[in-house]
């Protein structure tokens, strides 16, 4: 277990090298000239583009660009923003908040998805069954900007309940509203993964054991059931903590929150490319350590699942 | 070594969560609400949108609305504008000349920056000579070109900037300006003082200046999230704030922004999402606003384009021009927020008029349009796609769409909008003339002058020309206009100069931008300068 998890680690390096290469070389490639574009239809006077551009190494050739970030990198260097912000900084206020939109959506949609799912998985063809079915693929069929302004126009503006746009310090209480919309599809998906695994998982030979062993319902539901069941859930929402951190765009434009989804694609449309690298690359972190936490949770939930050496 | 710090911040989350989930939500931004009467409290904070400026907050290196709207708050200049766009003398006692080339400037008593510093002739020269200095790479130093000695490709002194003495300095043109105190109140001409002009870096962070608002604090801007500003105590000038401060807040759409308004989070607001252009005047009844703004709009045909150069190109361009039906494009695209064109300023600038000579390509008109493009099509038949290029990030497509539409249903032709993804994408063809049709293009006055609206964008060679319009006939007028002696000849020349550029039809006008903003029932006094930019130092709070 500890040689796997080992293993798993040190694969993190030419993973977080290729991807940063990757982004690098994108970024690079994107047409047009950043530093011209930045002055809009108002280019300064002609020779100030060119400091600019050498002061940012946009003038030298892309793989001296990429070894002068990476060199940097390991100085603890990020890199500055077109507008002479340290990457660093931008990292430490942006991940924190996006962080916590992204772990209150988790919990959303772990908790109540999986609740609705079992429940619904239980009482099969049930009324409650059906109006899940329902509900979640309402869920997936509206996009998330129309469900977005809709509880935004509904409770902030409307009702007064929750403020209509996150203030600076964007605290969880704040974060409510959007993490509830950030976690709508996903609940969604959790709902109908659960349900069809417990469905399933019901009429299997070790349900059948069990209760025929003549344990209480409860326990053949919790221990049996559900714990096998979460398998295929536990997969989906290891990826989706990283996919709730890029994905949150939508939301946090909406909600006017200064978090990483936002910050990723105003530095992409503007070529900011240390900016860019350096948030894929602590991203691509983030996944690597959810998809082995989820591979460790694989040997908990079911014990047929184990990693020899 | 930021990274640990991160780290941290992660681990601390877990214990922050849950005080964070217990606690209450705090309504931060909703000003101190001191008082509730109805004369307004002088103490209150007016909260409004803005963005993140792109540069530090140095005067001569900001020339976009984010950092320019805080600029002009936290500095004084010579001037200020009314909301009409005429000037006010500020920190000038006066600005003298006799020949429209050499100028006076004498500076009021009393003065002084944020820090204590007296501001005084050299705070005034030094940054202007700080600002020009073509190693300081200052996005506004082509502001300074007209000033004796200025270079735009080497390090070079200005000469023509003279101290007399404490509160007097002279300014030697390279040519008669007659109209250049206008300049004065644009942010590039702002007074720096010595403790700035030593340590830039963080003056650009942390700006010491004159101007009605300062700093809350050394951590008042949050980058990204907002700025706090107060009232600045020492301030002698002509915008005496009549409220405690401004909090502006950084929008990255104007969505969001409006939501906070509706919700009661935003005093004003000086934009409105094109989703609310129906709805914003009975969402915010008696308390918006919408006028003409200092922003004309356009789009360029290039020479080089097959079938637009010569008699044939022109006749072409007065075609397209005349099948345009800007009313009704403003009118059910815009909901009203944009003003049919008639000349190549706008209607808060001085001289503005709709009785140009030729002014009538403006106007739609599918017959003569029709007859016009046949007699191009005799000299030679017109084949393939008209196209308008424009960035898709910028919320072009709508209108492009409709005036490609209006194009090709009045002509008979196919036309249609060329989408870039990007602003830098597109920049790339201009400058590299290798557009294959027309292209959007768009300008907003930096200072309530003409000359703004003209120069940078048609002379022979200017610094915004990305389409290379040439024109000797032009370029002649447009100079007789900046040397004329009186700010009436200047005029003249400057009108006669468009009436060259209707008549080639370069640039086809399509309409001025309106400001449209709206303010919360807690403000009074909300209005809007000739620059969009409200007249914060007025507004009150209830």
């Amino acid at each position: 277990m500890l040689w796997y998890t080992g293993r798993r680690i040190l694969q993190m390096i030419p993973v977080f090298f290729g991807a940063t290469f990757l982004i690098y070389f994108m970024v690079f490639s994107l047409p047009g000239d950043p530093i011209a574009a930045l002055y809009g239809d108002r280019p300064p006077a002609p020779g100030v583009i060119e400091q600019v551009r050498a002061q940012y190494n946009l003038d030298k050739p892309f793989i001296v660009q990429y070894l002068l970030y990476i060199g940097g990198l390991f100085q603890g260097d990020f890199g500055t923003t077109y507008s002479g912000r340290p990457v660093s900084d931008v990292m430490a206020q942006a991940f924190p908040i996006t962080l916590r939109l992204a772990t209150l959506a988790l919990f959303f949609e772990a908790v109540f998805g999986i609740i609705v799912g079992l429940v619904a998985g239980l009482r099969k063809g049930k009324w409650f069954d059906a109006s899940a079915l329902v509900v979640s693929l309402l869920l997936i069929s509206v996009p998330t900007f129309v469900i977005g302004f809709v509880l935004q126009f509904v409770f902030g503006i409307q009702l007064g309940w929750a403020r209509t746009t996150v203030s600076s310090a964007a605290p969880y209480s704040e974060l409510v509203l959007p993490a509830i919309v950030l976690a709508s599809v996903s609940f969604a998906y959790i709902v109908r993964l659960t349900r069809a695994s417990v469905a399933d998982n019901l009429n299997a030979d070790f349900v059948r054991t069990a209760t025929a062993k003549g344990l209480s319902r409860r326990r053949v539901v919790s221990v049996h059931v559900l714990r096998n069941s979460l398998v295929p859930v536990v997969t989906f929402l290891g990826v989706d903590l990283g996919a709730l951190m890029v994905g949150a765009i939508v939301t946090e434009g909406i909600f006017n929150i200064n978090g990483v989804g936002g910050t990723v694609y105003r530095a992409v449309i503007l070529g900011e490319g240390p900016t860019v690298v350096s948030f894929v690359a602590i991203m691509v972190i983030i996944f690597v350590v959810a998809n082995l936490l989820v591979d460790l949770l694989y040997a908990l939930l079911d014990p047929r699942i184990r990693y020899a050496k | 070594m930021k990274i640990k710090k991160l780290g941290l911040v992660a681990v601390a989350l877990a214990a922050a969560s849950a005080l964070a989930l217990s606690g209450c939500a705090t309504d931060s931004g909703s000003g101190d609400g001191s008082t509730t009467g109805s004369t307004g409290s002088s103490t209150a904070i007016i909260t409004t949108n803005g963005s993140e400026p792109q540069n530090p907050l140095l005067p001569a290196n900001t020339t976009e609305t984010g950092g320019g709207k805080i600029t002009t708050s936290i500095f004084a200049g010579l001037v200020s504008y009314t909301a009409d766009g005429a000037i006010e003398n500020e920190v000038a006692k006066s600005i003298e000349s006799d020949d429209a080339t050499n100028w006076t400037v004498t500076l009021n008593d009393g003065w002084k920056f944020t820090n204590g510093e007296p501001v005084d002739a050299a705070s005034f020269v030094d940054a202007w000579k700080y600002a020009a200095l073509f190693s300081n790479a200052q996005s506004a130093s082509y502001f300074f070109d007209n000033i004796v000695g200025f270079s735009y490709d080497a390090d070079t002194e200005l000469t023509g900037l003279k101290i007399v003495d404490d509160k007097t300095f002279t300014v030697e043109l390279a040519a008669p300006e007659a109209d250049w105190p206008l300049r004065l109140g644009y942010t590039a001409y702002m007074p720096i003082p010595k403790a700035g002009l030593a340590d830039m870096e963080a003056f650009g962070q942390n700006p010491i200046g004159n101007g009605p608002y300062k700093l809350a604090s050394d951590k008042a801007w949050v980058h990204e999230e907002k700025i706090d500003l107060i009232t600045n105590p020492d301030y002698k000038g002509v915008r005496t704030p009549a409220n405690g401060g401004l909090t502006i807040i950084f929008y990255p759409t104007l969505e969001a922004a409006y939501a906070d308004a509706q919700g009661g989070n935003l005093d004003v607001l000086d934009g409105v999402p094109d989703s609310a252009f129906q709805t914003f005047e009975t969402d915010f009844p008696e308390r918006n606003a919408n006028q003409a703004a200092a922003i004309f709009q356009a789009f360029n045909i290039p020479e080089y384009i097959a079938h637009f150069s010569g008699e044939e190109g022109q006749l072409r361009r007065h075609a397209i021009s005349m099948s345009i039906n800007r009313d009704e494009i403003t009118d059910v695209i815009f909901q009203g927020t944009r003003t049919p064109a008639t000349d190549y300023t706008s209607p808060v600038i001085n001289g503005w008029t709709d009785k140009l000579k030729g002014a009538d390509v403006l106007a739609y008109n599918p017959e003569e349009a029709k007859k016009v493009w046949a007699e191009a099509d005799k000299i030679s038949p017109f084949e393939g796609e008209f196209t308008i290029a424009y960035n898709s990030d910028g919320g072009h497509q709508a209108w492009v769409e409709a005036v490609t539409n209006s194009i090709a249903n009045t002509l008979g032709i196919t036309a249609a909008g060329k989408p870039y993804p990007t602003f830098a994408a597109m920049l790339d063809d201009r400058k590299n003339q290798t557009l294959t049709g027309g292209v959007r293009a768009g300008w907003q006055g930096d200072y309530p002058s003409m000359y703004n609206f003209l120069a940078p964008l048609y002379q022979t060679g200017a610094g915004s020309n990305y389409e290379g319009y040439t024109s000797p006939e032009f370029d002649g007028l447009l100079k007789e206009g900046s040397n004329a002696k009186t700010i009436e000849d200047a005029t003249a020349k400057y009108q006669a100069a468009q009436e060259v550029l209707l008549s080639d039809l370069a640039t086809v006008p399509l309409w001025y931008s309106n400001v449209v903003g709206v303010w919360s029932d807690q403000v009074d006094n909300v209005v809007f300068g000739w620059d969009s930019v409200p007249l914060y130092s007025q507004i009150t709070k209830k």
